[in-house]
């Protein structure tokens, strides 16, 4: 139980770090470089710990992510719960995946990320055509073993 | 609901239904949310509600960079402060002759509006501004500022900074208000060459250096070095402000358009102070009727602005 609640706090605070790290500023040529890490947070609670962070935690990430880029509401929220949905399926054969094959479901998942982003974003009548929104897509899946990494250490599997 | 959860736990195909079923409930709500958002910008409390959750997340961003600034500004030795506080009070000086001359030239001004029988010029307010240290996203030219509803700042106005018009406000919250600039590729704002007063609009490029204006034609009286000012009509910014100066006129003579670019005059990537403009139409709009107006894409550029 305590096991339950240690992984409640480090899903908040994990959640927060991400979500001020997505905001820090940063030079033009680091930050289109940027990852998305509160994308990787919520893939990696899915992932290893689905019964303490459900789909409405990815919801509510996204909600919030949108809130603080003070874009379209809903947008962000759709794309994570539909990643999210996707892990849950997922998450005990990804898990027993070596690392770099999980590398290659992160960039996957995170190119579906993007492209509902896109697709949305065109729908609404802002498309953005640039290539280099698809950047973050990569460097996702590559800061993908850090992540896990780090995530591993706060959490203790249980 | 409870119940039915408890047994998805233990077996796993109804689990993973009922996760199914949760997932579409939520991509449901979020496509409803963004309906209502983009649509009808029916969201207000929702978005103001929950950009007070992220606002000290937000303050949290911008603290490393105050804490830098501080510190650089404690270490500042005494010679540069000398020579700062020397350039500032030459600055200062000069601004002093400036506004002398402004103050006769406003009171010449009234004069002749009164000899014309012509309304006063609109009235103006600013509040200064400061734009948090915080990355919106990488593509788009948006940025915060730490004015919000509680300070009377509302969606649609006009912001500007020492060199000349930034761009406008479009979502409030009440600690924090979004702004578009002007060099986001989704803005476009009516301006005019100051030399001849021939109006067209200037559409952002994502370069926070260069405006695009891509509607005047090949044979456009227009030269590099021109000033563009706000033409006033649209309504979002009130005439005469500065918007940038003409840096590049191509004509190829197998396109009707000449191809037209300006360099901001104010300086898009580097400011943190700017000013929050509210001005009370005083004149009327020269053409009330909507129609002409919305063809000649005066309404146009605002409402484009103002959405996200």
């Amino acid at each position: 139980m305590s096991g339950e609640r240690q992984a409640r706090i480090a899903l908040v605070v994990s959640s927060v770090v991400a979500l001020v790290l997505t905001g820090l500023p940063l030079p033009w040529t680091l930050d289109v470089l940027r990852p998305d890490l509160l994308l990787l947070v919520v893939i990696w609670f899915a992932l290893m710990r689905p019964r303490s962070a459900g789909l409405l935690y990815a919801w509510g990430a996204g909600l919030v992510l949108d809130a603080f880029r003070g874009i379209v509401l809903g947008e962000n929220a759709l794309a994570f719960v539909m990643i999210a949905y996707l892990v849950h399926r997922l998450h005990l054969q990804v898990r027993m995946f070596p690392l770099q094959q999980q590398c290659l479901v992160v960039l996957s998942l995170l190119w579906l990320y993007q492209f509902t982003l896109f697709w949305i974003d065109g729908v609404s009548g802002h498309p953005l055509t640039d290539w280099i929104r698809w950047l973050p897509v990569l460097t996702g899946a590559l800061v993908w073993p850090l992540v896990t990494g780090l995530m591993g250490r706060l959490v203790t599997r249980g | 609901m409870a119940a039915l959860r408890q047994r998805g736990a233990r077996f796993a195909p109804s689990r993973f239904s009922a996760l199914g079923l949760r997932a579409i409930v939520l991509v449901a709500v979020s496509i409803a949310l963004m309906v209502f958002d983009h649509r009808q910008n029916e969201l207000g409390t929702i978005r103001s509600a929950l950009s007070l959750v992220v606002w000290p997340l937000q303050r949290l961003v911008e603290a490393p960079v105050d804490a830098w600034e501080s510190i650089s500004a404690a270490l500042a030795t005494h010679r540069q402060l000398t020579a700062d506080l020397e350039s500032l009070r030459g600055a200062a000086r000069e601004t002093d002759l400036k506004l002398l001359r402004l103050e006769s030239i406003e009171q010449e001004n009234v004069r002749l509006r009164a000899l014309l029988n012509a309304a006063p010029p609109d009235a103006e307010r600013v509040q200064a501004a400061t734009v948090l240290h915080v990355d919106l996203d990488a593509v788009r030219h948006r940025v915060l500022v730490d004015r919000g509803t509680q300070d009377g700042v509302s969606p649609g106005q006009a912001v500007i900074d020492a060199g000349g018009v930034y761009g406008q406000t479009t979502h409030t919250g009440p600690m924090t208000t979004e702004v578009i600039l002007l060099s986001d590729p989704n803005h476009a704002m009516p301006v005019q060459i100051e030399r001849n007063g021939l109006r067209t609009i200037a559409v952002g490029t994502g370069d926070p250096e260069r405006l695009s204006l891509p509607y005047l034609p090949r044979n456009a009286d227009v030269q590099v070095d021109d000033l563009l000012v706000s033409s006033g009509l649209g309504g979002v910014f009130p005439a005469g402000l500065p918007v940038g100066r003409v840096a590049e006129v191509r004509r190829d003579p197998s396109q009707p358009l000449a191809i037209v670019g300006a360099r901001p005059s104010a300086a898009l990537d580097r400011d943190r102070e700017v000013m929050l403009l509210w001005y009370q139409r005083r004149v009327p709009l020269p053409a009330e009727d909507p129609k002409p107006t919305e063809r000649g894409a005066t309404a146009k550029p605002a409402d484009r602005g103002r959405k996200p």
